[in-house]
């Protein structure tokens, strides 16, 4: 005889463990918070938003977004979505210590070894939206493709890939 | 007299977003340039070691880049950013300023290429590495 299937937990048990474990990823790194970056999860789908600010402005004539925010923007959306996936699991089983995460400790994050950025257009003063798509996670490595837009979501401005160097789980 | 140094020094320090990281030309050639980024804790990406965000190293790479190009005597506008890759081959040592220097090698009627590094106070050790392409804007 099969043992008895455990009911699906409350919606607010995951949804509050799921919005811990995103909240500790993001607000733990003062880069993020100085850029004013935000995440909004849909179920597993995160998307990276940048709010725009004047501090963010690299061509006062046109104006437009400095290169270097939207390299950063897409690094971060990068890191913070394959972390993530990497903590999604340990998310779902209850085996992650939100106690221990809203307290700071922050899990491991992966590295960046290299990234490349490709600039469609230039990035107005505007909102900003990134999605990152994993294209392979290993153990030691993974390779990531992101995706940023502004007004038309089918308008990208810039899009980049990166190679992480991923945490290595502590035995 | 404000040689060619000094107007470009104020032309950087002018962009909002390099001036908000606190970045500060040191040298300017043709074609080539060096900038100054001092450690900054809003700009970590690390918290439990203070290592600096990366992303705050591509916003120097870039503008460092960016101000190569338009050092360049072939290259008389302004200028934007086709493509930038940058190697991490380091953590950058909490406390200390990163300093990026730039060489715009090629520039042909439209499109400038360019090369850079990045070091702490160990500068036999590169933090970073970057190369990109750059648009060439025609003077108005």
């Amino acid at each position: 005889m099969k043992a008895p299937r455990r009911p699906p937990e409350p919606v607010q048990v995951i949804k509050q463990r799921r919005d811990a474990t995103l909240r500790a990823l993001v607000e733990g790194v003062p880069y993020i918070q100085y850029l004013g970056m935000q995440f909004e999860r849909k179920g597993d789908e995160l998307t990276g938003v940048l709010p725009f600010d004047q501090k963010l402005i690299g061509n006062p004539m046109l104006p437009a977004i400095h290169g270097g925010v939207t390299a950063a923007f897409l690094e971060v959306t990068a890191i913070i979505t394959l972390s993530w996936t990497y903590l999604w699991e340990d998310v779902e089983s209850g085996a992650i210590d939100t106690a221990t995460l809203e307290a700071g400790g922050l899990p491991r994050l992966p590295k960046t070894i290299d990234i490349s950025t490709d600039y469609l257009r230039s990035g107005l003063p505007r909102d900003a939206y990134a999605r990152a798509r994993i294209n392979r996670s290993g153990r030691r490595y993974a390779s990531v493709h992101v995706e940023a837009w502004q007004d038309n979501r089918n308008r990208l401005f810039a899009q980049a890939t990166g190679h992480f160097l991923m945490p290595q789980r502590r035995e | 007299m404000a040689t060619k140094t000094d107007i470009a020094r104020q032309f950087i320090e002018a962009i909002p977003h390099s001036k908000a990281l606190g970045m500060r030309l040191t040298d300017m050639g043709e074609g080539t340039s060096t900038i100054e980024m001092p450690y900054d804790e809003k700009l970590v990406g690390d918290p439990e070691t203070g290592v600096i965000h990366g992303g705050a190293v591509s916003a120097l790479m870039d503008t460092c880049c960016g101000a190569a190009v338009m050092s360049h005597p072939a290259s008389p506008g302004g200028t934007a950013t086709i493509d930038l890759r940058i190697d991490y081959m380091r953590a950058a040592t909490p406390g200390q300023s990163i300093t990026a220097t730039a060489i715009c090698y090629h520039v042909t009627r439209t499109v400038a290429f360019v090369r850079a590094t990045a070091t702490d106070e160990d500068t036999d050790n590169p933090v970073a590495a970057a190369t990109g392409a750059f648009t060439v804007e025609t003077a108005r």
